[in-house]
Order: C-alpha cells, then sequence, then structure tokens
C-alpha cells in the first residue's frame, strides 16, 4: 500500500484505503510512544516547520512530539513574533520559508483554503493542521483511528455528530471520513448552526429532529464545541440557553448504545455541550484521541515525507 | 362529571368541511360524539341549552392580541382583554409580547399563563418575543419561552431590522418547532409616517407611510424563509403588494402563511379624513384598490387567518394630533361581526370563516385539539346569531380602551355565547 500524493489537505481527497492505510500505520508508530526510548530514526535529516496562525494548544504540541519522535528536525513559528506582523502576506512569507528547503510545512490558518493555497506554492510536503471551518483532516484520522480500535465494522455503525456543525472543521473532516468507512452519520445541532447543504459525496448523511434521535443506539457520539461568540452574531440566544437544549447529559448518554464511544476534539466547554460528570467518570474517549493524535501525526509526516523521498 | 348538551346549532366543522344542524355534547371539557342513548336533561346529570337558530362554530381564536399586562393595566388588563374577547365571540387569544417587561423570559411567559389559570375565563397563549427585550439585537431565550408555554414568537409592532437576525431567528426557532409571526416593514422607508402615503395624507398633509414599505419588509421576510426552507407567519397583511408577495411565494412551496386584520377588508384611509386618531394604526388603513385585494386573498386562500391586532390605547392618549397619538385600535368586539359582513355579501361561506378565525389559527400555531367540532377536540365553541342586529356603541365597549373606528356601526350578526373548555361564557 502506499499513497500518491504529497499534502494532506482534506479527507475529501483520500479513499476508504488511504484513511485506512493511515490508521493502520499509525497503530504501528503507536507503539513507539509506548516504549522507554521515545525516538526512531525514521525522519532524520528532514526539516518540518509548523506554522498556527492561529491559537492552538493540542495540536501543536503532538504535531511537534510526533515530530521529535521521528527525529526530524523541525521549528514552530509564532505568527505572533513572526514578520507577518509586519504586513507580509502568506505567500511571501511561504516562498522565503520555502527557500531555506524543509520538507514539509504543517499550517494551521483561520482562512479556509489556507493549506491548499499553500500547497500550491512549495515543493514540500504540506499537513492541513486546520483551515478555517473547513477541514482538520488529521483529527478526523485520529477520531477513525479511536473508534477503529474498539470497532471492527464501521459499516453499521451510528455516528452522532452534535453542535455547532457549521462552523467545525472537525465535523467537515469527520462526515467525509467516517461516511466514507461507511458509517451512518446523524447531525444535530440548533438549526442556526447546520450546514444549509447536507450532502457529502454519497454519504449517509441524516439530520435528527432531535438530541434524542441523534443519540439514540447511537455507537459513537461526537460533541462540538460551541464559542461563546456565536451568541453575538444570533446563532444562538446564550450558552445558557445551549447549555439547557444542547448539552450531551447523562440521561441521554444512557439511550445511547451500550458501549457507546463519546468523542470531543477539545478544548472542552464543561457543562456547556457535554456534562461534566461524563468526563469525570471516564465515559469519554477524549484522552485516547489525544494520545492517538501523536501516533496519526506521526503516520502522516512518515507518508508524506515518504512520498517525496520516492518522487521528489 | 360535567355534562354539557348544545341542542339544535347548525354547526360548521372547517375539518370536515360540514355545516350541519346537529347537537354537540362535551363532556368533562372534551367534545364527544352523542351517547347512544340521548341525554334529555338534569336527570341524566346534563345541562342543556339551545341553540335553535344559532351557529355553532368551533371556538373563534385570535391570534393576534396586545393585552397591556404587564405594564400598562391602565390601557387593558388580561382579565379585561378576556371580558372584550368574550364579548366578540373568542374561546382563546394569543397575547403579544410587547408588555413592560417585554416577554422575553419563561418568566413572563409564566406569569400571563398564571393569571390566565387564576382567572379561569378563556384560553390565553402567549406569544414570545423574537429578540431580547425586542429590541432587534440579539436572540431571546427562545427554547426556554418554548418551554414555559409560549406558542410563537413575535417582535410585533416593529420588524427584526437585521435580516441576519431575523433569518437566525426562523432557524433557530425551527429547532423547536415555534411558528415565528413576522411584522414585516422596512422601518427606515416608513420613517415619521402616520397614516397610508397617498392622496388623503397629502390632503392632510401629514408623512405618509409607503405601501412598499411593507411590501419590501413581506419580500424580504418571505425570502428568508423561503430560502432556509421554514415556517413563517405574515402578521397584519394590508396591501395588495403584499398579498401578491404571499401569493407567488405559496405557490413556489415556501411554507408562508398570513393574517389580515377586519379594517384592512372593512375601511380605507378615508377613514382619516377627519383626523381621527381612532383610524390611525400600523400598519395603516390602505386604499380602495388594497382592500379589494386582501378581499380576495380571503376568498382565494392567501390569506389564512383574520386576526385583530386588537391594539388598546388610552383615550387620553388618542386624544391628540395625528402626528402624535399611538398607533393602534382595539378589534375583540368587532371582529366577528365585519367577517360576518363578508358572508351577508356573500363573499365567504361560514365554513371559510370557521377556518380562518379557528382552524388555521390552530393549525399554524400547534394547538392541539382546537378548531374543530369533532370527537375528541376540546370543547371551545362560539355560538353565533348571524340575524342579530345591534349598535356597536362606546357604552357597550368591554375592553378597557375605546380606541375604535367602529363606534356607531350598526352590525348584523353577533356571538350569543362562547364555551371554553366545557364552560359557558357570557360578556352581553
Amino acid at each position: 500500500m502506499s499513497f500518491q500524493k504529497k499534502d494532506l489537505i482534506s479527507i475529501k481527497d483520500l479513499s476508504a484505503s488511504d484513511i485506512n492505510y493511515f490508521v493502520e500505520t499509525a497503530k504501528e508508530f503507536k507503539k513507539i510512544s509506548l516504549k522507554d526510548i521515545k525516538k526512531v530514526p525514521t525522519l532524520r535529516g528532514k526539516t518540518v516547520v509548523n506554522i498556527f496562525y492561529e491559537p492552538s494548544t493540542r495540536t501543536r504540541t503532538s504535531f511537534e512530539i510526533a515530530q521529535k519522535r521521528l527525529s526530524a528536525d523541525s521549528l514552530s513559528i509564532a505568527i505572533s513574533q513572526s514578520s507577518v506582523v509586519k504586513g507580509e502576506s502568506l505567500k511571501d512569507t511561504l516562498l522565503n520559508l520555502e527557500a531555506m528547503k524543509p520538507d514539509a510545512f504543517v499550517i494551521r490558518h483561520s482562512e479556509s483554503g489556507a493549506a491548499h493555497f499553500i500547497s500550491k506554492i512549495t515543493k514540500a510536503s504540506v499537513v492541513n493542521a486546520g483551515d478555517g471551518i473547513n477541514e482538520h483532516p488529521t483529527q478526523c484520522l485520529l477520531d477513525i483511528m479511536t473508534v477503529a480500535e474498539a470497532k471492527k465494522d464501521f459499516k453499521s455503525l451510528k455516528v452522532a455528530i452534535i453542535g455547532d456543525i457549521y462552523h467545525s472543521r472537525v465535523a467537515r473532516s469527520d462526515i467525509y471520513g467516517f461516511s466514507k468507512l461507511g458509517a451512518e452519520i446523524y447531525l444535530y445541532a440548533p438549526h442556526s448552526l447546520l450546514p444549509r447543504i447536507t450532502e457529502y459525496g454519497g454519504g449517509k448523511v441524516f439530520i435528527a429532529k432531535s438530541m434524542e434521535e441523534a443519540v439514540k443506539n447511537a455507537d459513537v457520539i461526537i460533541m462540538l464545541r460551541i464559542q461563546k461568540e456565536r451568541a453575538s452574531y444570533y446563532f444562538i440566544p446564550s450558552i445558557e440557553e445551549y447549555r439547557n437544549f444542547f448539552r450531551l447529559t447523562p440521561e441521554l448518554l444512557s439511550k445511547a448504545d451500550k458501549k457507546v464511544m463519546v468523542l470531543h476534539p477539545g478544548p472542552v466547554n464543561r457543562d456547556v455541550e457535554i456534562s461534566g460528570s461524563i468526563i469525570n467518570e471516564n465515559k469519554t474517549h477524549i484522552f485516547k484521541q489525544v494520545e492517538n493524535g501523536v501516533a496519526v501525526r506521526m503516520a502522516c509526516l512518515y507518508i508524506l515525507i515518504g512520498y517525496q523521498k520516492l518522487n521528489g | 362529571m360535567d355534562k354539557l348538551l348544545i341542542k339544535n346549532g347548525i354547526v360548521i366543522d372547517p375539518l370536515t368541511k360540514t355545516e350541519v344542524k346537529r347537537d354537540v355534547y362535551i363532556e368533562n371539557g372534551i367534545i364527544k360524539d352523542l351517547p347512544a342513548k340521548k341525554p334529555t336533561g338534569a336527570k341524566d346529570g346534563v345541562k342543556i341549552v339551545s341553540a335553535d337558530g344559532l351557529i355553532v362554530f368551533p371556538g373563534l381564536i385570535d391570534m393576534h392580541v396586545h393585552l397591556r399586562e404587564p405594564g400598562y393595566e391602565y390601557k387593558e388588563t388580561i382579565k379585561s382583554g378576556m371580558k372584550a374577547a368574550i364579548s366578540g365571540g373568542f374561546a382563546s387569544i394569543c397575547c403579544m409580547p410587547n408588555t413592560n417587561p417585554a416577554n422575553d423570559s419563561e418568566e413572563v411567559t409564566r406569569f400571563l399563563i398564571e393569571k390566565a389559570k387564576n382567572l379561569d375565563l378563556i384560553n390565553l397563549f402567549p406569544i414570545g418575543a423574537i429578540s431580547k427585550g425586542l429590541k432587534g439585537a440579539s436572540l431571546a431565550d427562545i427554547g426556554k419561552l418554548k418551554e414555559a408555554g409560549a406558542v410563537a414568537l413575535s417582535d410585533d409592532g416593529n420588524p427584526v431590522e437585521d435580516s441576519a437576525l431575523m433569518g437566525r431567528a426562523l432557524l433557530y426557532a425551527d429547532t423547536f418547532n415555534l411558528p415565528v409571526i413576522s411584522h414585516s416593514e422596512d422601518i427606515k422607508l416608513r420613517g415619521k409616517g402616520v397614516i397610508n402615503e397617498g392622496a388623503v395624507s397629502e390632503r392632510l398633509g401629514v408623512i405618509g407611510m409607503p405601501s412598499i414599505a411593507e411590501d419590501i419588509g413581506t419580500a424580504r421576510d418571505v425570502i428568508l424563509a423561503g430560502y432556509y426552507g421554514v415556517k413563517l407567519h405574515v402578521a397584519h397583511v394590508s396591501t395588495a403588494g403584499s398579498v401578491n408577495i404571499i401569493k407567488q411565494a405559496k405557490k413556489t412551496g415556501a411554507k408562508v402563511t398570513c393574517e389580515t386584520c377586519p379594517h384592512y377588508f372593512s375601511l380605507t384611509e378615508e377613514s382619516l379624513l377627519d383626523y381621527n386618531t381612532n383610524a390611525k394604526m400600523n400598519p395603516p388603513l390602505r386604499t380602495e384598490m388594497d382592500k379589494r385585494a386582501v378581499i380576495e386573498a380571503i376568498q382565494d386562500g392567501t390569506i389564512d387567518v383574520i386576526a385583530t391586532d386588537h391594539a388598546p390605547h388610552a383615550k387620553d392618549e388618542k386624544d391628540d394630533t395625528l402626528d402624535a397619538a399611538p398607533f393602534g385600535i382595539i378589534g375583540l368586539e368587532t371582529s366577528l361581526p365585519l367577517t360576518l359582513r363578508l358572508f351577508h355579501d356573500k363573499k365567504i361561506s361560514l365554513i371559510r370563516i370557521a377556518e380562518l378565525m379557528s382552524l388555521n389559527p390552530a393549525k399554524i400555531l400547534n394547538i392541539s385539539g382546537r378548531g374543530s367540532v369533532s370527537n375528541g377536540y376540546i370543547g371551545d365553541i362560539t355560538v353565533v346569531d348571524l340575524n342579530k342586529k345591534w349598535q356597536f356603541t362606546e357604552r357597550g365597549i368591554k375592553s378597557l380602551s375605546k380606541n375604535s373606528p367602529f363606534i356607531g356601526e350598526k352590525f348584523k350578526g353577533k356571538s350569543s355565547f362562547v364555551i371554553a373548555g366545557g364552560k359557558i361564557l357570557k360578556e352581553n
């Protein structure tokens, strides 16, 4: 098996077997994180640049750890201390960095399509670490990996995605990813936070009529973060109202399948989109997701830079 | 066990579209098929009322009423409003949220419901605000309003000017299956207008409100509802333009319904020629052409509901110049007689009246068990004497406010009594 692209921009670009290839590779890399000496020489002599135009704790740390465990030379550019604040354009920043011959860029940007734009400029591999409201492919892969560790077959899986779907790059990637593997997706949100069109390349995607319908017999529940700012733009009345009507509670959770897996991409607003007690009682897979995130990012860098080696 | 038999009335049922002389039996507040052994009176424990020569409608519903409680009890209280409603033949009224405090919270909604329950007269269905404080700047806690018992949402009195807020309100309310009622108007275009812009405003030398201010507002709201595929009810349609826009929208499958008020099919801007502030309301009385379009729309089904927009104002407030007097007229006590004129003029049938004033409001507001005289429905009934001749006088008005352009008007047809939940109510 191999992957025939230099970049990972979008889950839309991946086939079901591509997704499985990334996940299977990640499972191998996960073993490294469990060893006493958590380092392999796989990417020795390779340079990876992380550019985060948006604040991030989890994703950025996860990528940096992945790079260190693969022995890559990596650096992270904090935008607040870069020429970007002096008014340099995205294109110029990238062309300058490109001249220093990195092998891969990991990019997080608040604008949708940023990773795609950069991938056209550079010969280096580009990993999309989240672009605007568009996609967050490595999050999707780590979600799939987390579920795949517990569920063999995705064909009959009911996956509920609940929350601010309209603004969620995680939701967009997950909808494509899980449905490509054959899962049925149930979306639930205040209707002001649903996408206008729910056609995802032939995937079985449904809009649930209620929170209860969404979680009933669900095998996987992915809760999304609601941002407080959404109230200022009329998407919701208030956080209090959101908490009252759109929070995953233990009562709702009891309607799901007995072996339901609860996922959340973080950061969590406890007792807004999910009851704190569900997390406290270890009923979520949040930390498993974070653990698998490192493995997935190792796999991505290995696969993409490996492709460069063969074709570059 | 409470048992009531309404005998020998001509029963108008809009659900089955029937008009048949029959008895109506109500047991414990619910309409039931007649028992096999027909009850004959007190010895069966059944109260019998005669509706001989009278018309039996499903309880009329006025889905657009301004009660002034809390905050402006000198204009109208829940109690005085209900008495006016009973006198006018209504078994249910829906109150708009522009009180003080505005009904944008579960507290106010619960207060209204509790108060109505204690009064134990007719049914009260509160309408909550779309935006907090009716200010058009952020969404009210809509889920909580629904939970407290609000049947719809509206910022009536003013449009939601911000299209993004209106659009998202429609979507968010749709999550809770709560209908949104729009006051559709371009408020900047209305400007300082006080009556319809046209021949009369020019003659009186007052600033007019162009009819297109309503048309543009209606178009925007209908386009929003159509685009998002959600329900919208347009309040107080008064122009030929709005009627047309709604007609077209319905043809394309938009989930739009609308109401008009009796004054828009009964009067024109001519009523303002002597600066009559009791004929000042918003939307304003329009032209003969608009009036004809509204009547046609009632006939062809474009207009779904007749509601009053009952808006009480104290005498001192209306006793002012046309510029200064507040918008609004009372309507609860003249709505049915004005609508019956359309029947007497052979413009609409009694079944159509029952649709416009009972079945359709119940459907639009998802008020279950109302709008029909059939087995299992709630025992809300309006009994009407079609031929009773009477005059509407200021002294006879039950509402606390007397601001009506119809004072002195002679009518044919009046409600005889109202039954709400099996209980007989009379205010005449």
